[in-house]
């Protein structure tokens, strides 16, 4: 019963969603405010339907309702409730579900907010919503529903893939989501911009703080599924770049772009094309982000062939959204009235520029080494595959330079500035990142490779010019700084910490495979290891030997850690369980890899120096996005008249001086 | 002047990024290519087979591993020295990257099993094909895919 209810809610959901996307969008044409005023209670009959879809899938989840079929696929009988929750997205159709179900939060907090927003414009924005919503409804419901009943009801469920089993899938995808859907959000906003032809300062207000809580979900999302991949994959990697992994990096790199392109586009009225180009990019990988993921087009596009109804579907809705917004854009984008001043190289604009054009190639390259295999396949040219040193090779040259002006973005003016200036305010920074950066890998780990040492300093460097910009802006004033600048200073200092600490873990990490009986030690860069032994130990799911090491360093114990080798009931699978000790300077990591000869088993012990920088840094990075969106700027009412803003902006402007 | 700086720094992230690309594509071989000395020597490659039935040799006190990888035609030996992943083991599909030694061994630094027990990778699936396209993989696995 309660299954037909979530999927009869679906389709409700999908009526809304239709109403929501054409009664405004008619509104719009002939001019009829009835109709646009329909958009958010649309949206809210829509939310309120997708939510009852939801919890009914929840429900099923909970109560091991195994004649539904993706709950027998996915879940277990013994498996912990809180994973049988989070296995609602575990796999294809619920997490289409989810996505929906963001989606839906989107639109209701557009919906909440529309009254800052005139009217044409909010109800535009959720029409355009409505179409994404539509799209990704009738894909739910007539290729993969997660509703679908098996008949007779198997006695008990499939399990969840044990990889899952952890709390990143609780997590992870629910963060990664919001950053994806959310770009939605700026799409229509794009979209909007072209059915109206305006892009103006108003414009920009209104998207950028849609923009940046994206982009801070969308940063959660991928550090967290850095950190689980480093705590679940037992092979002591935080970065693989693996397809799945660019997926979601790729709309992270034009969604970072577009951010800074905003900023432009408001402060000067210039790059408007280009913004909204970046916004339909964003919004278009983050499309491809989901469904190179969940298509099974990864594992093979054979695989994606198997069930052509829902490759032709993905296809031809893919065309359909991005083919249509470009073509929107082709039409109506040289409208928009051009900056008639040159952009000087030393501004912030011209830095931005820069920046974007960074950001851009990097993802370009990205994108390449992830769908160039696909293709290939395709065509029947050979399997091939791109491996890490070829995202490295083009991947670091292109960001390196990025981390360099990262530094000169808090000084950097509007339109011009003197590079005496630049000079004065950047020699100090410069000094303490070089003295800095140099002296805490050598007191911390020691002396070592010179790409890592200067990474350290680059990285040193973003933080000291952010922290620089901040000390000499509050000095002389009393009240705070305005929480925009502070959350772009964060943001920043998090990018400085993230790179100190993928410099330090690449330049200084060890690893090794060792045979140990009990009783016998290795030593991994001053730490000795010693194997106490294994013992049996029985879980809710699943049975493990449970390592027992014991670190010393100088001869005096620091910790005992406990790796286990699973094997799960229902499925029989065995996982790795590594176990951490986690430090600020580094990481100690052991994981069992199999029982050899005698008692002994071969152990993978790693070294990572720093690595919690990488997470640290992403996030602070998404904090900083979330205290820029705090700031009151961005929630202003419509009818405050504009001048009020540019008076805001001018006290900014003399705040800078 | 900065539209001229652009243009050469992206003709060099061009030039970068197809370098770059050109040196790290990897080619997929199966057994057989490598039994017809198809197959160069000291370039790295992925393999991709079965892992025959009773070949693990794990017999020295050192992690190096001995196995053969079999598809329908010819079986390769690989050796590997390090830890094996979780769903290695005999008559399971794998893929490893690594190449072949002079002596016609196939030395592996990477070996990477399927992901879940009903997922089989493509290549190897592909790779388990005769020449007619009927698989000779053993009766079970194929109702597993």
């Amino acid at each position: 019963m309660i299954p037909e209810i979530g999927h009869f809610a679906l389709i409700l959901a999908l009526g809304l969603a239709l109403i929501q996307t054409v009664v405004p969008l008619y509104g719009f044409a002939r001019n009829r405010a009835d109709c646009l005023a329909v958009a958010a209670p649309a949206a809210i009959g829509q939310f309120a339907m997708l939510g009852v879809a939801f919890v009914s899938l929840g429900f099923a989840f909970y109560a091991n309702d195994f004649s539904v079929a993706y709950v027998a696929a996915n879940s277990h009988t013994q498996l912990p409730w809180f994973y049988r929750i989070a296995a609602i997205w575990g796999a294809h159709e619920g997490s289409l579900l989810l996505w929906m179900m963001l989606l839906s939060c989107w639109s209701l907090a557009v919906a909440a907010a529309s009254r800052t927003l005139p009217r044409e414009v909010a109800s535009c924005v959720l029409a355009v919503m409505g179409s994404v919503s539509v799209g990704f409804l009738m894909f739910t419901l007539f290729t993969s529903s997660p509703f679908t009943r098996e008949f007779p009801a198997p006695g008990e469920g499939r399990d969840l893939n044990p990889l899952l089993q952890d709390p990143g899938l609780v997590f992870h995808p629910p963060m990664l989501y919001m950053g994806y859907v959310g770009f939605c959000v700026a799409f229509a906003f794009a979209i909007t911009a072209l059915i109206t032809g305006r892009v103006d300062s108003a414009w920009t207000r209104w998207t950028r703080p849609w923009t940046i809580a994206a982009w801070a979900f969308l940063t959660l999302g991928v550090t967290l599924g850095s950190w689980w991949a480093y705590n679940e994959l037992g092979w002591g990697g935080w970065w693989f770049w693996d397809p799945v992994e660019n997926a979601s990096f790729m709309p992270w790199l034009v969604g970072t772009a577009l951010i800074h392109s905003l900023a432009v586009t408001e402060k000067r009225g210039i790059f408007k094309s280009w913004t909204v180009l970046l916004a339909i990019t964003a919004f278009a990988l983050s499309l491809l982000g989901t469904f190179l993921v969940r298509s099974g087009v990864l594992i093979s596009v054979h695989a994606f062939a198997t069930d052509p109804a829902r490759g032709v579907y993905i296809l031809a809705f893919f065309t359909i959204v991005i083919g249509g917004s470009l073509l929107l854009y082709a039409i109506r984008a040289p409208k928009f009235e051009a900056g008639t001043e040159p952009v000087a190289a030393l501004s912030r604009e011209g830095l931005l520029l820069l920046n974007n054009i960074f950001l851009v190639v990097a993802a370009a390259g990205v994108l390449l080494g992830t769908l160039y295999p696909i293709l290939a396949d395709s065509l029947g040219m050979g399997r091939i595959s791109v491996g890490p040193p070829y995202f490295n090779k083009v991947f670091i040259p292109l960001t390196a330079p990025l981390v360099v002006l990262v530094g000169a973005a808090a000084v950097m003016a509007w339109k011009r500035t003197r590079a005496e200036l630049l000079r004065s305010r950047l020699w100090a920074p410069l000094i303490i990142a070089i003295v800095v950066g140099v002296a805490m890998p050598l007191l911390t780990v020691g002396p070592g490779a010179l790409a890592a040492i200067a990474g350290c300093v680059l990285g040193c460097w973003a933080i000291a010019t952010a922290l620089e910009d901040i000390v000499r802006r509050c000095r002389g004033r009393r009240i705070m700084l305005p929480r925009h600048v502070l959350g772009m200073a964060l943001a920043h200092i998090g990018v400085g910490v993230f790179v100190i600490g993928i410099s330090l873990v690449s330049g200084f990490g060890g690893e090794h495979d060792v045979r140990l009986a009990p009783g016998e030690s290795t030593s991994m860069a001053g730490h000795e290891f010693t194997f106490m032994g294994t013992r049996h130990v029985e879980g809710p799911n699943f049975v493990a030997e449970v390592g027992d090491f014991v670190v010393r360093k100088d001869g005096e114990q620091i910790a005992e850690l406990y790796p286990a080798k699973r094997r799960y009931n229902a499925s029989g699978q065995t996982m790795t369980e590594s176990d951490i000790d986690i430090g600020i300077w580094r990481d100690l990591y052991v994981s069992l890899g199999e029982p050899l000869s005698g008692d002994a088993w071969s152990v993978r012990i790693y070294y990572r120096p720093f690595i919690r920088w990488i997470w640290a840094g992403g996030f602070l990075a998404a904090i900083g996005g979330l205290l820029a969106l705090s700031d009151k700027r961005y929630r202003r009412r419509a009818d405050a008249p504009a001048r009020r803003a540019v008076a805001t902006d001018r006290n900014d402007k003399a705040a800078h001086a | 002047m900065l539209v001229g700086g652009l243009f050469v720094g992206l003709a060099a992230a061009v030039a970068l990024a197809l370098t770059a690309f050109s040196e790290n594509i990897l080619y997929f071989h199966q057994p057989s290519e490598i039994a017809a000395g198809e197959v160069p020597v000291n370039t790295r490659f992925r393999i991709g087979g079965l892992v025959e039935d009773g070949s693990v040799d794990r017999s020295g006190d050192d992690l190096v591993v001995h196995f053969t990888l079999a598809d329908c035609a010819a079986s390769v030996p690989v050796q590997f020295k390090g830890t094996l992943p979780d769903l290695f083991r005999e008559g399971q599909g794998i893929v490893a990257y690594g190449a072949l030694d002079e002596s016609g061994e196939f030395v592996a630094d990477e070996v990477l099993a399927k992901h879940d027990e009903n997922y089989m990778s493509p290549d190897v699936a592909d790779a388990m094909k005769d020449e007619q396209g009927n698989s000779c993989m053993p009766a079970e696995m194929q109702a597993q895919r």
